[in-house]
């Protein structure tokens, strides 16, 4: 086992990725001689060459359609995005080409494309650099999306998604870049967890909190702090967005009859949405309250000294847990 | 290599590169001359015999979309000497990324009529592997296309292979971000991808001239790519821009641009009624540069085009219309749950829960005959 941070953990999954397959190349702005603007790539540029890393000029649809071009011919194309904001420009090719490819050559051509994307806010950035697009892909068919919140997930499901053939939206929490844990770095990774499967995190019999990515150690403290006023929260670690693995949730909810669901992107049509409703779906007859989530608002993202405000955070996940139980003291009928 | 000052209409012929004029005479080209030194009168023939195939692949097509055999399709009439010229420039290694109005090429590169048509009947995705016959599926998104090429070239790069890919475009992709970025990411990595421009003077209904200012060639130097004009109308000096551009390409020279300055005699697509955007007089001008007739008119004035030789490209054509007929009006419909395959390479617990699903309530469905609908699970 090692002690790495997230971006170290990121780091070690691109090395062992590209060690094991020479076709897996890695794309993207200062991605190479600078290591990327978080300094992920920190490195891999000295140990595989150019060729194998490659600086792109500024343009993020050409990044992902050469990418598209590149696998075509057979390679594994590994593409940063530098920031959530800028991956825009890039949308229609995401979108129109490389999650619809797959169906369109009846299988016949495969897009095993890996896009990293760091994501979410909380580090006091300008605007374009702290959001969090993830629903837009996890509505497109084709496309699977995965978001990591420890550096053994980012390691083993990072290793994952680059060895799918299918394209993987690998989003990564920016704002827990730095945060150290234990990675085995020669794990089996056919006995690692499915990267499609959700877990359980922290268990508990009275509320089931439902979150992925940079909000997973705040579900942690909060279910912590819960514990404290006798409040036992189960938190699950969607790992997986699209699709979405409701197995532990269900099993979850059918214990606790109440479920919150928490993540920074804003509301509407969220995977909060999606989740509440297939929970209800699956577990009306178990449901104790309606659903409760708690999110970053329907706003474009705030300057930086307001984010506090838009994102949530500890208190604002209790006070949904209050909600979800009927508690006199929630502060909020959101 | 380059009118600056052409009109980007390209009405005013100056500095279009041409190898065969409209009425049929053979033209020396200084630039263009010695890369088609080889072919032959049986090759011209050949071109030839390919123009008239396609064309009436054209309208047979056409025919069948009026009749509700085909959902859609999109004429190629008047361009036949771009897709012939450029297509018979490339080894079949060479990969293509065509616009869905290279159906010429497809066939030509060997995709089934029938299997060209399924698409525009609405009944596949593709007709073909792309990987078996080195051609990509057709790109509806505008421009979409010209970076998969470039990463494919790229690809050949870092494999050191000297195979070289091709991008066809049209005159109203160029106004398209896809194509810039294109022509950057190309000239950064010397990638060896050829950008085949067939300016056909209409974007649906917007005229070239709302899509640039000059002629679109000279975009190309901008970005450190060379850029030629040529007669798209001309199947000879297509060949020879195109062999030009792949012969740079395979030795190491990157990336080249090619305008082939031809006309779109169709509409759009038979959903299109360009009556109301163009007038007659238009169409009379550039009926008169049609790239059948001039190498029609070439082979004639040399001897080479006798009834039994017409009559033998008119059978190929017809055998063809014929196969491509059958092919579309026999065509079994897809399968109802074949709406699920595909999506995924992998087991996806949302949409298998959704095929299930969809399954059992098709199966709720008899017939009064008692037959079950095809795909349903029981």
């Amino acid at each position: 086992m090692s002690k790495l941070t997230l971006t170290q953990a990121i780091n070690a999954g691109l090395r062992k990725s590209m060690e094991e397959d020479p076709k897996v190349i890695l794309m993207g702005e200062d991605i190479g001689t600078l290591g990327g603007v978080f300094r992920v790539t920190d490195g891999l540029m000295k140990d595989f060459g150019s060729h194998r890393v490659i600086d792109t000029p500024l343009a993020e649809s050409a990044i992902i359609g050469t990418a598209v071009g590149l696998a075509y011919r057979g390679f594994r194309p590994v593409c940063e995005i530098q920031f959530d904001g800028f991956i825009y420009p890039a949308f229609d090719q995401i979108v129109s080409q490389v999650a619809k490819l797959h169906m369109r050559t009846h299988g016949q051509v495969r897009m095993p494309l890996t896009i990293r994307v760091p994501f979410g806010g909380g580090i006091g950035s300008p605007e374009h650099h702290s959001e969090s697009p993830e629903g837009y892909f996890v509505h497109t068919s084709g496309l699977r999306v995965i978001s990591v919140s420890n550096p053994q997930d980012a390691y083993t499901m990072l290793r994952q998604a680059i060895k799918c053939d299918d394209p993987v939206l690998f989003f990564e929490p920016k704002r827990r870049y730095h945060t150290k844990g234990e990675v085995d770095l020669d794990a089996d990774l056919s006995r690692a967890p499915a990267m499609g499967a959700s877990r359980v995190v922290s268990a508990g019999t009275d509320v089931t909190l439902v979150t992925y990515g940079p909000l997973v150690p705040t579900a942690l403290d909060a279910a912590r702090a819960a514990a404290d006023e006798g409040i036992s929260i189960e938190v699950i670690d969607l790992r997986s967005l699209s699709p979405l693995d409701y197995g532990p949730i269900e099993e979850s909810v059918r214990r606790t009859g109440r479920l919150v669901v928490t993540h920074e992107a804003s509301q509407t049509l969220g995977l909060g949405a999606e989740i509440v409703a297939g929970i209800t779906e699956r577990c009306f007859n178990y449901l104790e309250a309606a659903p409760v989530r708690v999110t970053g608002f329907d706003i474009p993202y705030p300057p930086s000294k307001l984010e506090k405000h838009h994102l949530p955070d500890l208190d604002r996940m209790l006070d949904g847990v209050d909600r979800v139980l009927g508690r006199p003291n929630s502060a909020s009928g959101l | 290599m380059l009118d600056e000052q052409a009109d980007p209409g390209a009405l005013n012929q100056t500095g279009i590169h041409q190898l065969i004029s409209p009425d049929g005479h053979a033209v020396v080209d200084e630039e263009l001359s010695p890369f088609v030194e080889d072919v032959d009168d049986a090759a011209i023939l050949g071109l030839y015999s390919d123009m008239v195939a396609i064309r009436r692949i054209d309208s047979e097509a056409t025919a069948l979309q009026r009749q509700g055999q085909l959902a859609l399709w999109p004429p190629m009439l008047g361009q036949e000497a771009s897709q012939v010229g450029s297509l018979r420039a490339l080894a079949v290694e060479d990969f293509i990324f065509p616009t869905y109005r290279e159906n010429g090429v497809a066939y030509l590169r060997g995709a089934s009529l029938a299997g060209i048509m399924s698409t525009w009947r609405g009944s596949a995705n593709t007709g073909w592997d792309p990987h078996a016959i080195n051609l990509a599926t057709p790109q509806i998104i505008i421009g979409a296309q010209t970076l998969h090429a470039t990463g494919y070239a790229m690809g050949l790069v870092l494999e050191g292979k000297d195979d070289v890919s091709i991008a066809y475009l049209g005159d109203g992709a160029t106004s398209q971000g896809d194509v810039h970025e294109s022509m950057v990411f190309a000239a950064s990595f010397q990638a060896p991808v050829i950008f085949f421009c067939q300016n056909n003077h209409w974007a649906i209904s917007e005229p070239v001239g709302l899509q640039a200012h000059a002629p679109i060639a000279g975009r190309a130097p901008g970005y450190g790519i060379p850029g030629m004009r040529v007669d798209g109308n001309d199947v000879l000096a297509v060949l020879a821009a195109t062999r030009w551009a792949v012969a740079r390409a395979r030795s190491g020279g990157g990336p080249s641009f090619i305008e082939a300055v031809t006309y779109r005699m169709g509409a759009h697509t038979t959903a299109d009624d360009p009556t109301r955007y163009r007038g007659v007089t238009e169409l009379e001008e550039w009926g008169a540069k049609d790239p059948i007739a001039r190498v029609k008119a070439l082979l004639q004035s040399r001897g080479l085009l006798d009834a039994d030789g017409e009559a033998a490209v008119t059978a190929r054509a017809n055998a063809v219309a014929a196969e491509l007929r059958e092919g579309t009006i026999t065509m079994g419909d897809p399968a109802p749950m074949s709406v699920f395959e595909n999506v995924y390479t992998e087991e996806h617990a949302i949409l298998d829960r959704q095929r299930e699903h969809y399954g059992r309530y098709l199966a709720g469905f008899t017939p009064a005959d008692g037959t079950k609908l095809e795909g349903s699970l029981s």
